[in-house]
């Protein structure tokens, strides 16, 4: 029975099927304006607000991937951080070949993609903590890789070229759109294909994908597509990380510890929904704000944090208010309007 | 070094490795549960007995009697506290719980004793080796842990297969439904294989930490190679693990005399050839390993 | 006669789907009770229920006057309820002797050690170290009963074990639980084949989607049976 059927057989009855919502065309809305005042940021604010929004950008975009492997795909990868490297290293080989760095992105996003088709051959094999470690292999392979490759700078690391031409004013105000453009793009791109069919089959395979299966859902199809997409978007969210430092190293670029922050974002800010990612993002970087970035404490603090919500608050933050209230903003699922507020069939 | 001197080496060390990865596999067969902690707790029997050893004053043998225990204990409440939670909550929770848990014990190391490389006491055995010829020498720390390896994997074989405890397990690990409802109090029986994993694990890092340096960190790297001698080794056989450890340690020691750089990519490399090829490991036992395939 | 088993408004859930509905019945200390019903109508939930593996939204499960709708299922072992699941659920790694042996792990009294599981099911004992796998149907049947045998239970629940099954075969286990009752076992049965049920118990319960569409002695008329089975009253042929 087709999707669309749903609606169509509702149709039929006194019942009304709807997948919007009046609070999501609020937050759309919103959204527009509020997409619009952040991109004239560089003109009225400029430097020291673009930092610290640049950093919120990037979590944004890495949570929001994450969620689409973990939360939607049931596939609990702790080695994406594999393909921010990659990302990183792929703007680099592209920068060396004269394109021009921004425009790199895209094309480090797409080698992220591609070198994630070979490995998702090995790693879909497995499942849950199988599935966990073994992805914790090939980022550690990785990076032993990338530390015997000379050409990409062995162990020392490389400089990102092709940024000379830009003064640092504007290649700061470029960064910051690059990173507010893949920001906007993870979370719709993960909307979007979890509103079409996409989401429901992905929800089904991460659920039981013996049922799933069975029922018709060509699970090999759906993770794979879940594995790639994620893997290009972590390639680029590399691509900036690599043109924020602008020298790419092995060990600061393949660091677990962001593995650990997109599971921390996820976790806390819900986990199997769009605004989800995006909250736990917004926590994450308040708690790095407030917490020095580099201290072990940190860490322990983040890795707390994530266990505690794990086992207490398993839905995370919106996923306990939209559950208690019915809210939702990027409606991905069905909803029969009038009835059971709290029986979302999404 | 001469060949047979090297792949002899690593024979033994795969003993090692079979050591560490016993604890996994057997958390992993009985309670379908990956503890991406293992390593950093192996890490952490490590730093407790060279904080006992240095205290008492004694090579980091004589603090087994104290050491292993704690580490059994532990186990155990790890489980009833924090695991039994997670295996309730849902699928993914207990990797994403033992996943924090081990940043949390990787960074707390750090802040509590440096990210300095540490060595253990490891007394007369340490530097004593066995010659054979004039191409062969074995270090006896090498040997010992090979040998203590055997007699664990003996000792849990024995346990499984005649004792009533074993027996429960067994039954656990092919289907906990009809084993609840038959009448097996299951956790009970979880705590005690949550305490061998951790008393193997703290085992085999002792003898890690004997043999080589160890840090903090080393923790990851110590998860992925049990990880990847249960794999090559195939899951549901003890031996097999054995087997795949020997594997990684005879890749490791043999490719790191040619190159010392690729040595820890080759083994990487072994397990994901073992992984494309054949997938069930190379000494599978059974139907555990194909339904282990499907839900991880 | 006394009552063992009284189970009293159940109510049970997969999730959101509602399996039983208000499930009403009573078993005395003794008997024989045959539950039939079709296939999804909720047999095998109401076993399972009582044997414990699944707890009830609402209603209570007395057994020997006690509540026990809360009681772990190892407890209710103990008591003296066992199970033979439905598709035998052997554990296949162990042998018959062990899957009996872990049968007895928490069993309510010594009243079927070894010796006398064997004595009472010769064939298998032959086959006593050999795994599951390797046994014909009939005889992983036996090896099921026996094992929730070696929990020396009072009640014994029996779900569906003429499944696949020979006739000549079935009738053997049939013999061998009359043997049972006379020796005092109280037995719930459930059972696809009416005929066998009938003859071989004293009252029966028919489920229908989740609710209980007759309750009667198995003197009853065949028919009134086939009619609570389907749903229809008796006379329609739809």
């Amino acid at each position: 029975m087709k999707r669309d059927g749903v609606a169509a057989a509702a149709r039929g009855t006194q019942l009304k099927v709807s997948r919007w919502s009046a609070a999501a065309t609020a937050a759309m809305g919103s959204l527009a304006v509020g997409l619009a005042v952040l991109a004239a940021v560089p003109y009225f604010a400029g430097g020291p607000a673009e930092q610290p929004l640049i950093v919120a950008f990037t979590f944004i975009a890495m949570a929001a991937t994450w969620n689409l492997l973990a939360g939607f795909s049931g596939l609990t990868s702790f080695g994406q951080h594999a393909y921010l490297g990659v990302g990183a290293y792929g703007l680099y080989l592209v920068a060396v070949h004269g394109i021009n760095p921004f425009a790199g992105i895209a094309a480090a996003a797409v080698i992220a993609g591609l070198v994630a088709l070979p490995v998702s051959g090995l790693l879909l094999r497995l499942s849950g903590g199988y599935f966990a470690v073994a992805s914790l292999v090939v980022a550690a392979v990785f990076q032993i890789a990338v530390t015997l490759a000379p050409s990409v700078g062995g162990t020392t690391g490389v400089s990102l070229p092709g940024l000379a031409g830009y003064g640092p004013v504007l290649r700061e105000a470029m960064i910051y759109w690059a990173a507010l453009i893949v920001a906007a793009l993870s979370v719709a791109g993960v909307f979007l294909l979890v509103r079409a069919g996409f989401g429901l089959d992905a929800r089904a395979v991460g659920g039981d994908p013996v049922a799933a299966s069975v029922l018709g859902v060509r699970v090999g199809r759906v993770r794979l597509l879940a594995y790639l997409a994620a893997a290009v978007g972590a390639g680029a969210v590399g691509a900036l990380i690599a043109l924020q430092t602008q020298f790419i190293e092995p060990t600061s670029v393949f660091s677990v510890q962001y593995s650990v922050e997109m599971l921390f974002m996820v976790l806390v800010g819900g986990i199997g929904t769009i605004e989800g990612p995006v909250i736990g993002a917004l926590i994450l970087f308040a708690l790095q704000q407030w917490l020095s970035q580099d201290g072990a404490w940190y860490l322990v603090l983040v890795g707390g944090i994530a266990v505690v919500a794990t086992l207490a608050v398993p839905r995370g933050l919106w996923g306990f208010v939209s559950s208690r209230w019915g809210w939702s903003l990027f409606p991905v699922g069905y909803r029969v309007p009038g009835r059971d507020h709290h029986r979302q069939a999404g | 070094m001469t060949w047979v001197n090297a792949v002899l080496q690593g024979l033994l060390q795969g003993g090692i490795y079979a050591l560490i990865a016993c604890g996994l596999s057997l958390t992993f067969g009985v309670m379908r549960v990956v503890n991406l902690a293992h390593g950093d707790l192996a890490v952490c029997g490590a730093y407790l007995a060279m904080v006992l050893s240095s205290a008492l004053g004694v090579p980091v043998w004589y603090t087994l009697p104290l050491v292993l225990p704690a580490a059994f204990v532990f186990g155990m409440a790890l489980q009833v506290v924090l695991l039994r939670r997670a295996l309730r909550t849902g699928e993914i929770a207990t990797v994403l719980v033992t996943f924090g848990l081990s940043v949390m014990i990787e960074n707390l190391l750090q802040e509590g004793a440096t990210a300095n490389d540490r060595v253990l006491n490891a007394g007369a055995i340490g530097v004593a080796a066995l010659r054979i010829g004039g191409q062969i020498t074995l270090p006896w720390l090498f040997t010992a842990a090979f040998l203590t390896a055997c007699a664990v994997l003996s000792g849990l074989q024995l346990l499984l297969s005649r004792t009533s405890w074993g027996r429960k397990v067994r039954a656990i690990a092919d289907d906990i439904d009809t084993a609840r409802l038959v009448g097996v109090r299951v956790g009970p029986v979880f705590a005690s294989v949550a305490g061998i994993a951790v008393a193997t694990a703290a085992l085999a890092g002792i003898f890690i930490g004997a043999i080589g340096n160890f840090n903090p960190l080393t923790g990851e790297s110590t998860l992925i190679f049990a990880f990847e001698a249960v794999v090559i080794g195939g899951l549901g056989s003890l031996w097999g693990t054995l087997a795949g450890g020997m594997a990684l340690g005879v890749t490791q020691v043999v490719v790191g005399e040619l190159n010392e750089a690729y040595a820890v990519l080759a083994v990487h490399l072994l397990f994901l050839l073992v992984l494309a090829v054949r997938p069930a490991g190379l000494f599978a036992g059974g139907q555990q390993a194909r339904t282990a395939q499907v839900t991880g | 006669m006394t009552t063992l088993l009284e189970i009293s408004g159940l109510d049970v859930y997969y999730g959101d789907f509602q399996a039983l509905f208000g499930v009403e019945l009573r078993v005395r200390r003794g008997q024989a009770l045959a539950l039939v019903g079709a296939n999804g109508a909720g047999k095998t939930t109401l076993l399972r229920t009582v044997a414990g593996a699944i707890g009830p939204a609402r209603g209570t499960v007395r057994y020997d006057g006690e509540d026990i709708t809360a009681t772990a299922p190892y407890r209710r072992i103990r008591r003296g309820i066992a199970l033979v699941p439905e598709g035998r659920r052997l554990f296949p790694s162990l042998t018959v002797e062990e899957n009996i042996l872990v049968g007895a792990a928490a069993a309510a009294s010594d009243a079927w050690p070894l010796d006398r599981i064997y004595q009472a099911f010769p064939l298998i004992a032959r086959r006593r170290k050999h795994r599951g796998s390797q046994l014909s149907g009939g005889e992983q049947q036996a090896v099921a009963i026996a094992r929730a045998l070696a929990a020396a239970p009072s009640l014994l629940l029996l779900d569906e074990i003429s499944l696949g099954l020979a006739p000549v075969v079935v009738a053997e286990l049939y013999e061998m639980l009359a043997a049972l009752r006379q020796s005092g076992a109280t037995l719930v049965i459930v059972e696809q084949d009416l005929r066998r049920a009938l003859a071989a118990c004293d009252e029966v319960v028919c489920l229908l989607e989740g609710r209980v569409a007759l309750t009667a002695p198995s003197s009853v008329d065949r028919e009134d049976v086939i009619a609570a089975y389907f749903g229809n009253t008796r006379g329609d042929r739809t």
